[in-house]
């Protein structure tokens, strides 16, 4: 079993106190989860937060390795990279990764072009994850929502409390006293559980420095074949992508601030080809961090709608 | 934004937790709005959503309103209230911060609580033209109670009284008298304007009189040293590590103190010593882990250890007890009921526990302590506890993670209150068992027979005494050993001092089933004719006796059949609005939802009954 986090022998640099106290808590939230629990999953959506959750998890039950599954809900609409980068992850590591994609909306022909992005997420991101946690019967799922990354994540409980069907209702959610969490549950409720609530975007950037955490290279600038639609650089990532009549792929050095299914992710050009570089853009960007994210922007509170709905 | 650490060089840059609280409309969301806007945390699209967003909702004309960026419920918008605790993040190159918005409604207190549990300082925001409120002192006095020690008083919206030193002064001399008995170690005072920016960020030149600090340049600066790695070193256990064979490893989170190999520990509960023998992480081995270090603790010699227990050191142990007082925040709409079983977290361990009595309850206004049968929603009270098992404690003035408990809902699982523990209660340790020389099998077997409880609950007039006397009738017939506990009897002796509200009868089930118990340890089979209207002390009862001596026989009989009987005319005169509180009408019968034996009884006589019932036990194993 190799559970080394990083093949980079280079020694860590020392973590300040608020990482390090960072750390310490998301640990002791997983093993508060592994303690209590009949059946847990780690949503593993391969992003930057998923690398962190992840390499948490390695160090909350060395020397055992963590003692549940990966889960990725595949779109299929994911970037090429992406799916090499986990595939990766699951063989270094040598966890147990399991792939699930809505096959019902395969089968209809659900996609994000012909679709729409919001039928597209609701379909092949939410049903998809609700059907593979019924499938496998998890009753409680790791994910790494952080609350500084929207209004209504900034509500979420650590420990979200969902009533049968999934379904999250604001104010049907448990007091969180001190670290005392209540994990009872009935048959058929479920519990999703955010070790990383209180982690910023730049304290996960600079986790990922100074613990060396690999991360999918779609995060630093690269020369890469784009056309601009709605004010965003979308990367042409197979012949998937339609284009308009004499729209032209084009070169264009660029990086990614979030990942997703890639015809709904908007690129920002960048030089940033290294953590160091990355940390210091992060210091003069006046964009936030989903503003890449075309999903967010479909409507005011449609992270809340979704989030009732079962979405992460 | 501000100071970004790239390479980690300021090592040593930590982390204040703090929430803002006080009254509704007093600004609060307006301030965390206004500090993440001035220490430049917003970014560009977010400040175009919030102009749109202002337009469509904001309380401020053509300003942009601020607390927009942090109400983002839907319910919030539209209400321009703040619901539920929302976590804000903000950073200078001196400190991280992260803010508990918590709302200030009286109804969402118990999120106010919750803020109030994770952090180290208050902001207690005032509204300068309405002055100390009681959500002011019902904060204040939740703050003190879960033992924040550091205060911001912001009076904010001092725009709104023309700048006015008198009124700021006026103010703070009201609060610093209310507050002087809270045990606050500070109380930094600041005239501000969370919409307008004044002595937020910058001081400002509106308030000459005003020498003190900003209020960012306060939270910079103010000294919130915990001092939990001095405190004796508390270990509980979360979770037992054991890959394979030859490694068996405890994993915690070290609540107080500090640790290094070789130390001396003990099991709190069980008293069993041994030595830390290796400190792990993935880092590997350390040579010492303190306060607030996640790490596995492995053992010189396997002693009994698994989740819920307490490693301490041997030099300092804390109190390990059943009973013992504590405040406690009630959180939850049906009230807490002394006698009722409910849970308890404390530290890692999950145990039964019950309130024994409730000493007091405090008026949040003046302080006074006043009597209480029972604490609602938002209540505070001073309580004395039992707990199913003994748990190891400190007081919680003393260490916060070892002194707070949750109480949880048997039935629902809805976390219903929050306790501090003071101290605790010598009877639970005086009082030991005695051993008897029969045991209840030595008894029972006298009689050649198995003892039980045949508890039948249902509504007044169901037939719960009419089938219970014939069904003892025949089992005393077939020579078993019985004993009848009715409930109007009981009433008459042991329970006069009962009533019917949900407390008495509580008390009365409780009662009841203690005897009961008593009875089956005298070898007996006891029939219980109660309605028991409440779940949980139905679980309480069973709980007393051993499993498979607990069969609940639920007379199931519609509510228009139990009122057309009406053999007592009981019915009849709650209908007049005669008697308060019975069951079905004024008052709440909960159904068995899984009853050992369910009659339904429209349509069958009580003969038919009882034999099926005799039959039902045989098949059980209970009777020959």
């Amino acid at each position: 079993m190799d559970t080394s986090i990083s093949q980079d022998e280079i020694p860590r640099r020392a973590l300040p106190k608020h990482l390090r106290s960072l750390e310490a808590e998301s640990i002791e939230i997983m093993r508060e989860v592994i303690a209590e629990f009949r059946s847990p999953v780690m949503l593993y959506s391969i992003g930057k937060d998923s690398s962190v959750m992840l390499h948490l998890a390695i160090k909350a039950f060395h020397p055992a390795r963590p003692p549940f599954p990966l889960l990725h809900v595949d779109t299929t609409w994911k970037f090429r990279e992406m799916i090499a980068f986990r595939d990766e992850t699951a063989r270094r590591l040598g966890l147990d990764m399991i792939i699930y994609a809505n096959q019902d909306g395969l089968a209809r022909g659900i996609s994000p072009i012909a679709s729409g992005s919001s039928a597209h997420t609701q379909i092949m991101k939410t049903e998809a994850l609700k059907q593979a946690l019924d499938l496998h019967g998890f009753d409680a799922a790791f994910g790494g929502a952080r609350r500084d990354e929207e209004k209504s994540r900034a509500k979420e409980r650590i420990f979200s409390f969902r009533s049968q069907g999934h379904v999250w209702n604001p104010r049907n959610q448990r007091p969180e006293l001190w670290n005392l969490f209540n994990m009872r549950i009935r048959p058929g409720e479920t519990i999703r559980v955010f070790p990383l609530s209180n982690w910023t975007e730049l304290d996960i950037w600079h986790y990922i420095m100074l613990e060396r955490i690999p991360v999918v290279p779609l995060y630093f600038a690269k020369e890469r074949p784009v056309v601009r639609r709605d004010d965003a650089w979308i990367m042409v990532d197979d012949d998937r992508l339609p284009l308009a009549p004499g729209e032209q792929p084009e070169m264009r050095r660029v990086r990614f601030r979030t990942l997703g299914c890639y015809p709904l992710t908007g690129a920002i050009e960048s030089d940033a080809t290294t953590l160091e570089d990355v940390l210091s853009e992060m210091r003069s960007t006046r964009l936030s961090e989903r503003q890449g994210r075309l999903i967010d922007s479909d409507e005011t509170a449609s992270m809340e709608k979704k989030k009732r709905e079962g979405y992460f | 934004m501000d100071g970004v650490d790239v390479a980690g060089e300021r090592a040593s840059k930590d982390l204040l937790k703090l929430l803002t609280c006080g009254s509704v409309d007093d600004g609060k969301s307006t301030l965390i709005g206004r500090l993440l806007h001035d220490s430049k945390q917003i970014f560009q699209d977010q400040l175009s959503a919030l102009a749109k967003d202002s337009a469509r909702y904001g309380t401020t004309g053509d300003d942009i309103d601020l607390a927009l960026l942090v109400d983002g419920l839907e319910a919030e918008r539209e209400q321009g209230i703040t619901i539920d605790v929302a976590y804000r993040f903000f950073g200078t190159s001196k400190r991280s911060f992260i803010v508990a918005d918590t709302p200030g409604h009286e109804q969402y207190t118990r999120n106010m609580a919750t803020g109030a549990s994770n952090s180290d300082l208050a902001i207690l925001l005032i509204d300068a033209r309405k002055g100390v409120l009681i959500q002011t002192r019902r904060h204040s006095l939740i703050c003190s109670l879960l033992g924040l020690r550091h205060v911001v008083l912001a009076v904010n919206k001092i725009d709104l009284v023309a700048y006015q030193a008198s009124v700021f002064e006026r103010i703070v001399s009201d609060y610093r008298v209310f507050a002087s008995k809270l045990g606050f170690s500070s109380i930094e005072a600041i005239p501000i304007s969370a919409r307008d920016g004044d002595n937020v960020t910058s001081p400002s030149r509106k308030t000459p009189w005003y020498g003190g600090p900003t209020l960012l340049e306060y939270l910079e600066t103010v000294d919130i040293a915990h001092g939990t790695a001095d405190k004796p070193f508390r270990f509980p256990v979360q979770w037992v590590n054991r890959p394979g064979p030859d490694f068996r490893g405890f994993a915690g989170t070290v609540a107080s103190g500090t640790i290094h190999p070789g130390d001396p520990i003990i099991a709190a509960g069980s008293g069993h010593a041994s030595s830390v023998k290796e400190l792990l992480t993935y880092e590997g081995s350390q040579s010492s882990a303190t306060a607030g270090e996640a790490i596995t603790l492995v053992l010189a010699h396997e002693i009994d250890i698994a989740r819920g227990d307490l490693l301490v050191s041997s030099a300092s142990r804390p109190e390990v007890s059943d009973q013992f007082a504590a405040h406690i925040i009630w959180m939850s709409d049906q009230p807490l009921i002394p006698g009722r079983s409910y849970l308890a977290r404390i530290g890692t361990k999950t145990t039964p526990i019950s309130v024994t009595g409730i000493k007091y309850k405090i008026d949040v206004n003046t302080r006074e302590h006043l009597a209480a049968p029972t604490l609602g929603l938002n209540d505070i009270g001073f309580c004395n506890l039992s707990t199913g098992t003994p748990v190891a404690f400190d007081p919680y003035e003393e260490n916060r993670k070892t002194g707070s408990f949750i109480i949880i809902d048997r039935l629902t699982n809805d976390t219903l209150g929050a306790g501090m523990i003071a101290f605790g209660l010598r009877r639970g340790t005086n009082i030991p068992w005695q051993a008897t020389l029969v045991g209840k099998a030595e008894r029972a077997a006298h009689k050649q027979q198995k003892p039980a409880i045949i508890w039948f609950t249902g509504l007044s007039g169901a037939g719960k005494s009419t089938i219970a006397n014939i069904v003892e009738r025949q089992l005393h017939a077939a020579g078993h050993h019985t004993m009848m506990l009715d409930g109007d009897n009981v009433r008459h002796g042991l329970n006069r001092d009962l009533g019917f509200t949900e407390a008495d009868r509580v008390e009365n089930i409780r009662r009841a089933g203690e005897v009961a118990k008593l009875l089956v340890d005298a070898g007996l089979i006891v029939l219980c004719s109660f309605i028991s209207p409440y779940r949980a002390e139905r679980e309480m009862v069973r709980r007393l006796v051993a499993d498979g001596e607990f069969i609940e026989v639920f007379v199931d009989t519609p509510i228009e059949e139990c009122a057309r009987r009406d053999p007592k005319g009981l019915y009849a005169k709650a209908k007049a609005g005669a008697i308060k509180n019975f069951t079905g009408f004024d008052a709440p019968y909960e159904a068995p939802e899984t009853p050992e034996i369910h009659l339904r009884t429209v349509g069958q006589q009580p003969e038919q009954l009882a034999h099926h019932l005799i039959a039902k036990l045989t098949e059980l194993g209970l009777i020959r």
